[in-house]
């Protein structure tokens, strides 16, 4: 285990200000959750505090990018893609402006703030928003190369980032291309495709899963949109899918990749994730558990679904009864 | 401004206001109400205030615009014409398939426009981002903003005032077109029991520096929309919603509606009535 996401975008963004003159980045009175304040303290004139006026923070981002720069703008997921989400598809989505969302305390583990905080459909809003780029980093690692990444790519980008620090994945190929699936592990039962922080806990899950004689494959995904279609298609061409996200079960990772094995190689994809439903206050082990999203739980529910049996499929009735 | 200075931009708002009035009969569809109450401060702005090269839409150092009411529209893509940016003819393209000229305005379809706008309450926070960034690059471009009174009903424009003065633009100024009618909401009230009549003292309140005048006098326009060293300012256009044709004065109606035949003969006939 290494820094958090959000420590590593706060490095990043003091790196990134001192290479690019282009750079400027904008807070909404958050800089010291979403760690941007490491900018404030070692590039200040970089980092500009506009309050707590997110709506305002996206139309000021606009007009920068009109004036030549790429500006980042960083605030909890929850409110950038939500209270934002008409001024992103107008201002800067509709235009393709060059404008870089940081989407700090995305999905459950948000420091026991509850529901009203944790991200549970960002990857969906996200990801329906044409000219949006959707990335979503597994590690600290893999979050620097985004971040990198992301301040010279065309257009928005949003870049989904976890609070508290979760384990590495082995590292990030060189150069990071967020156009490519990793294979994480082969197997020869069928795949799970996961993304973000999550995919730790998936390849955990694969482990779990090996112990009782069922071998998966994890093919990890560092983007949702564009999705890295050659290898979600390889996976459905070797058997079963699983998606796993700490996200809705709905129009997020299990969403897309549904949508494009369905249209070039139909086959059977089960996805695992929130279902249909909010958050909760608690600590991040009781979440996971919660939501069966910890290795062993999500190594029982791709067990479950063993025979391919719709009618023994259970996760979503299983998932459901747990509702807070 | 001299007297014959004023002549010609009065001669130039007579004509934008037939064209307003032409465009959108011609499309079908359209906004006639606010790009009249509109037209003498964009007239000012694009022959008198603003620096501004239609043969270089995209010269970095040119002034910007922002019209964060895009349902004016027509009113700037005629104003726009008659400066120069494209033929007056390419009017008649207006919302139809594969103009330039869609229903709101958008800059990805039309060089010349500084944003694209037609969700209300957004402009002024872009407004805010150029200024920023102007002042960050040191080059000396101005930014102006047209708002609708009704507009200022949105939380985001009182965040984007909030924000312009903290950071305390030397290069912003605010107009608001204060025509005292939106779409439908305060039609038949009296003029004192309109909010908005207060914009100048909230704006005041969030630190900008006001500026109250007659929005269809282009000589005081221009004297007022100049923007100032010591922060944003606001100026409060007094205007008639569907200014200049009798029918279409202070009729909420005319908001969005297309004038028949006859209508069309009238409002021309009011217009070019000797004064
Ligand atoms: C966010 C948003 N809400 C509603 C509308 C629909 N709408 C278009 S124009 C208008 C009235 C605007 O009134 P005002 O700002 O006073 O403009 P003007 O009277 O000068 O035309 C409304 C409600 C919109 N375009 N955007």
């Amino acid at each position: 285990m290494s820094e958090s996401q959000r420590v590593v975008f706060g490095q990043t963004m003091v790196e990134l200000a001192r290479a690019h003159p282009d750079f400027v980045l904008l807070d909404g009175d958050l800089a010291n959750s979403t760690r941007a304040d490491i900018l404030a303290q070692e590039e200040p004139g970089a980092f500009v505090e506009l309050g707590i006026a997110e709506q305002n923070l996206i139309g000021v981002a606009a007009g920068l990018a009109t004036m030549g720069f790429r500006p980042w703008v960083s605030s909890f997921a929850v409110f950038l893609v939500n209270r934002d989400l008409d001024q992103l598809r107008m201002l800067v989505a509709q235009n393709r402006l060059p404008v870089r969302l940081a989407g700090a305390y995305s999905g459950l583990m948000t420091g026991f703030t509850g529901k009203t905080h944790q991200s549970v459909e960002d990857l969906a809003v996200m990801r329906v928003i044409p000219s949006m780029t959707v990335l979503c980093p597994a590690d600290a690692a893999e979050a620097a190369a985004a971040i990198r990444w992301a301040h010279e790519a065309p257009g928005p980008v949003y870049v989904r980032l976890c609070r508290d620090a979760v384990a590495d994945l082995p590292p990030v190929p060189e150069p990071y291309d967020p156009g490519r699936g990793r294979w994480l592990l082969r197997g020869s039962m069928g795949t799970m495709i996961s993304t973000g922080v999550q995919s730790t806990r998936t390849l955990e899950a694969a482990r779990l899963l090996g112990e009782m004689g069922y071998d998966l494959g994890v093919l990890h995904l560092p983007a949702v949109k564009p999705l890295p279609e050659e290898e979600v298609l390889e996976a459905a061409r070797l058997g079963p899918v699983w998606t796993v996200e700490e996200h809705s079960v709905i129009g997020g990772l299990g969403g897309a990749v549904a949508e494009i094995v369905s249209r070039e190689h139909p086959q059977r994809v089960l996805r695992i994730g929130i279902e249909d439903t909010y958050g909760a206050s608690g600590d991040n082990e009781s979440l996971l558990e919660h939501f069966a999203l910890t290795p062993r739980r999500v190594a029982e529910r791709v067990r479950r679904s063993f025979p391919w049996d719709p009618g023994r499929i259970e996760v979503g009735r299983e998932a459901r009864r747990h509702d807070p | 401004m001299t007297a014959e200075e004023r002549e010609q931009l009065e001669a130039l708002c007579r004509r934008g206001r037939r064209l307003v009035i032409e465009t959108v009969r011609h499309a079908g569809a359209g906004h006639v109400g606010g790009p009249l109450s509109a037209m003498e401060i964009l007239v000012t702005l694009y022959f008198k205030v603003l620096r501004v090269d239609p043969a270089r839409p995209r010269w970095p150092e040119r002034d910007r615009f922002v019209l964060s009411k895009g349902h004016a529209s027509v009113g700037l893509y005629t104003v726009m014409a008659l400066r120069g940016y494209l033929p007056v003819e390419e009017l008649k393209t207006f919302d139809h398939m594969g103009s330039r000229l869609q229903g709101h305005p958008d800059m990805t379809a039309l060089e010349g426009l500084d944003m694209s706008t037609g969700s209300l309450g957004q402009g002024l926070s872009v407004a805010v981002g150029m200024a920023l960034g102007s002042m960050r690059l040191g080059t000396g471009v101005r930014v102006f903003c047209l708002l609708g009174d009704g507009e200022c009903q949105e939380g985001q424009v009182w965040e984007a005032a909030h924000s312009a003065a903290s950071l305390g633009l030397g290069n912003l100024v605010a107009v608001v077109d204060r025509n005292g009618l939106p779409q439908f909401a305060w039609a038949g009230r009296r003029r004192g029991e309109v909010v908005a009549w207060d914009l100048g003292r909230r704006f005041c309140a969030f630190g900008w520096q006001v500026r109250e005048v007659d929005g269809h006098d282009v000589g005081a326009l221009a004297q007022a929309l100049v923007p100032s060293p010591d922060g944003p300012v606001a100026v409060i256009a007094r205007t008639v919603k569907g200014k200049g044709v009798s029918f279409m004065e202070n009729d909420y109606s005319w908001h969005s509606r297309v004038a028949t035949a006859e209508e069309l003969a009238r409002a021309i006939a009011e217009l070019e009535a000797p004064a």
